[in-house]
């Protein structure tokens, strides 16, 4: 006998996302992933300058303002054939590292790891045992006795209070929470230091690109700010040397908190290296460039089909051909039509709504479902770390083998990168990919000081807009995976205008030949101990780091809701 | 009851000295009237010279992102859209401090989520805002759209009015920039 179980978040922040499944015997039968909201931003920037597209962006999301700023103007640019000076560059490149990590760390700890740490049981823990056990694993200053008493404290006040703040409408003592009362008392000591750590990303983002959330200093062809030495109202050596202490202080804590703590909680939970794989197909962006025209990058990206590395084909610079001419979109099981049949390219994609209802085997989603190839792709750090691990990328491999060293010697079993195609595998690969982030950050800030002591100061070049039309795509390797914008400008205004955001690769409906989307995919056989509280369900949607910084509601058939939880 | 006062996280954030009070707009600019809040600080902003320790934040659809200056904060004063049975379009609601709590416990705003993170963030860290007003108006639409309709921009002077009020009882005087 089937159940059907919906769970609805009811965020507005993009994405949106509705999830049903079935399951029989214990086990998910059927998935289906819905975006319950339409995200017309495509339809206000038509008849737009180009060069105002990308402050619009940033307002589709509260989550990931910066990522379509840059994406935006990396497409604008892309059409016009624009160069970046290299200053220009590593500003951007810094504030795209440091949102990344921002990014990883509250996915992590503030957004997802409750599916896993039972914070009541944390009340249970010895501080002596806890911090005994994370001194083990790394020299974090803040891992003492005292500190963890403390915690404890603060915890037992908050519970005693009967008014759980960010920790109500947990599944706290549900049948598939792991952790030892000691493992979790350490999630609840770093979840509040994390929040410290969250604060330099913050500040580095906001010194960077002038105001957050919405970042100012951007522009169609460079950054917006000059630079100088000697001008408070423009990036100053001074303003730089503040940023270098929140970088260094941000990169301790993702090396000794983030890096060991997801290893720490992922040999308790070595049962989810064997669920949630799902669509092995992956692509990802390359990034960080360090030259003007964007053919050099510091992380690779690219296209590995059947979670084979040895077939990995790398995107070589921004408008790289292979990807542009892969990417399509079905509005087959999405609330759209098009004036013709099939699926279209970007540059060709339309954005005309046809509501109808929630329907199984028909349109139930705003979200369209994009194809590389004719092929649903996985995106997200895990597509990053593997391109970084086929295409020998010193950084992603130091990062990937102390985890999965880490790993194994909790587990007293050795395991290797192929536990990393599982929902507790993108924990690893966010953190893995969060390591590599925290380098990336440091060298772009000492790139560009090296190259402002040299004398060059240019942040900008001027874009120029040709009579006729002209087309281009950006691309951004952003904290949920690779983010594609899509621009035809007509005689200097925007014609069309296209997004697709990781999280339509992800979550995408069903596509033109009826094939499930990543989410859809890897929900499949999931274990569900308690239909009423389908934490399991939640535990693969959000590895993802899915857009819902939400809570949701459960329904049952009767739409009557059952149980509310809280799913950050 | 949760002891929330600020300053017990003081080691995690360090202490103004002198009153700080904070205007937070939020919502999405791009969906109409969601916009209100985004609207309304926006010209605050440009109609209003205020001293040094007010500060107006655009925070968007945003959360954890304003932790930071949220934080310790005198007063925390928020503008948005707010959905509330039997009100008409245009009608503004004030809420204040525990009202606030059971705000977001019966959700009405779109945003309440991200900024409810925060707040209990902020209060776990013993390191909530002293007072925290809202200032929520009752939309007429979420379409696709960055112009607020014509009945939401009606009431826009009369939010802003509010907002300056809230800031008057801080003894706070903003002086109108001249046209």
């Amino acid at each position: 006998m089937s159940k059907r179980i919906t769970i609805d978040p009811i965020t507005r922040i993009e994405g949106h996302l509705r999830i049903d499944v079935e399951v029989d015997n214990g086990k998910v039968t059927k998935a289906w992933s819905s975006g319950q909201m339409w995200r017309g931003v495509e339809l206000i920037l038509l008849g737009r300058d180009p060069r105002d597209a990308w402050a619009i962006t940033q307002r589709i999301c509260g989550v990931c303002t910066t990522v379509h700023a840059i994406t935006s103007v990396r497409a604008v640019e892309n059409a016009l054939g624009l160069e970046v000076p290299v200053n220009a560059q590593f500003i951007r490149n810094m504030i795209a590292s440091a949102h990344a990590l921002h990014d990883h760390i509250v996915h992590f700890y503030h957004l997802s790891a409750l599916d896993f740490v039972d914070v009541v049981s944390a009340l249970k823990a010895d501080p002596e045992a806890t911090s005994k056990l994370a001194e083990s694993l790394s020299d974090w200053p803040m891992n003492s006795k005292h500190m963890m008493a403390q915690t404890k404290e603060k915890l037992a006040t908050f519970v005693g209070s009967g008014q759980l703040g960010p920790f109500a409408n947990g599944y706290w003592g549900h049948p598939a929470m792991k952790l030892t009362p000691e493992v979790n008392l350490l999630a609840v000591a770093h979840y509040l230091q994390a929040l410290e750590a969250q604060r330099h990303a913050s500040k580095i983002v906001t010194i960077l690109g002038s105001k957050s959330p919405h970042i100012q200093n951007l522009a169609v062809g460079g950054v917006a700010n000059p630079i100088a030495t000697d001008s408070q109202s423009v990036l100053t050596v001074e303003r730089l040397l503040a940023v270098k202490e929140h970088i260094d202080a941000l990169s301790e804590f993702t090396r000794k908190v983030y890096l060991p703590d997801v290893a720490a909680i992922g040999a308790f939970y070595a049962d989810w290296t064997k669920y949630g794989k799902g669509i092995t197909n992956y692509i990802s962006s390359p990034e960080f460039p360090t030259d003007s025209k964007g053919t050099q990058f510091m992380v690779p990206g690219g296209h590995i089909p059947d979670a084979d590395l040895a077939q990995y084909k790398p995107f070589t610079a921004f408008g790289d051909q292979y990807l542009r001419d892969g990417v399509e979109e079905s509005v087959k099981h999405a609330w759209y039509t098009y004036s013709k049949p099939g699926a279209l390219h970007p540059y060709q994609g339309e954005t005309t709504p046809h509501y109808t209802d929630f329907q199984d085997d028909g349109k139930y989603s705003w979200l369209k479902a994009p194809t590389f190839y004719g092929k649903r792709a996985q995106v997200g750090p895990l597509a990053n770390v593997l391109c970084g691990l086929a295409a020998g990328h010193q950084p992603t491999a130091t990062y990937a083998t102390q985890m999965l060293n880490t790993v194994s010697t909790l587990l007293g079993s050795k395991v290797g990168p192929e536990i990393l195609h599982s929902t507790i595998g993108r924990h690893a690969a966010r953190a893995i990919r969060s390591g590599v982030m925290a380098e990336v950050l440091a060298q772009n800030w000492s790139m560009l000081i090296e190259n402002i002591g040299k004398g060059d100061h240019t942040t900008f070049n001027k874009p120029v807009f040709p009579k006729g039309e002209v087309m281009g795509f950006g691309m951004h390797e952003a904290p949920r995976g690779l983010l594609s914008h899509w621009t035809v400008i007509k005689d200097g205004k925007i014609a069309n205008y296209q997004c697709v955001v990781p999280s339509t690769w992800n979550a995408g409906p069903r596509d033109e030949n009826d094939e499930i989307g990543p989410y859809e995919a890897s929900l499949m056989d999931n274990p569900i101990a308690d239909p009423e509280q389908p934490l399991e369900v939640l535990r693969t949607v959000h590895s993802f780091d899915p857009c819902l910084a939400c809570a949701v509601h459960v329904h049952d058939d009767e739409q009557r809701e059952i149980v509310q939880v809280k799913a950050l | 009851m949760i002891d929330c006062r600020p300053g017990l996280g003081r080691q995690f954030l360090p202490r103004e000295a002198s009153m700080r009070l904070v205007v937070l707009g939020v919502g999405n600019i791009l969906m109409s009237d969601e916009g209100i809040g985004v609207h309304a600080v926006t010209a605050l902003m440009d109609g209003y010279d205020l001293p040094d320790c007010v500060e107006i934040i655009d925070g968007g659809t945003s959360g954890m992102d304003c932790l930071d200056r949220i934080a310790e904060a005198d007063l925390l004063l928020i503008a948005d859209c707010m959905r509330s049975p039997g009100k008409q379009p245009g009608d503004i609601t004030r809420l204040a401090d525990d009202q606030i709590n059971a705000w977001f416990k019966t959700k009405i705003s779109p945003h309440q989520v991200g900024l409810s993170d925060v707040l209990a963030a902020c209060c776990f860290h013993g390191i909530s805002p002293k007072k925290v007003v809202l200032i929520g108006v009752q939309p007429a639409s979420f379409d696709t759209s960055m112009e607020l309709t014509p009945a939401i921009a009606a009431v826009l002077p009369r939010v802003i009015d509010d907002l300056l009020a809230e800031l008057a009882a801080f003894g706070i005087t903003a002086t109108a920039k001249a046209a």
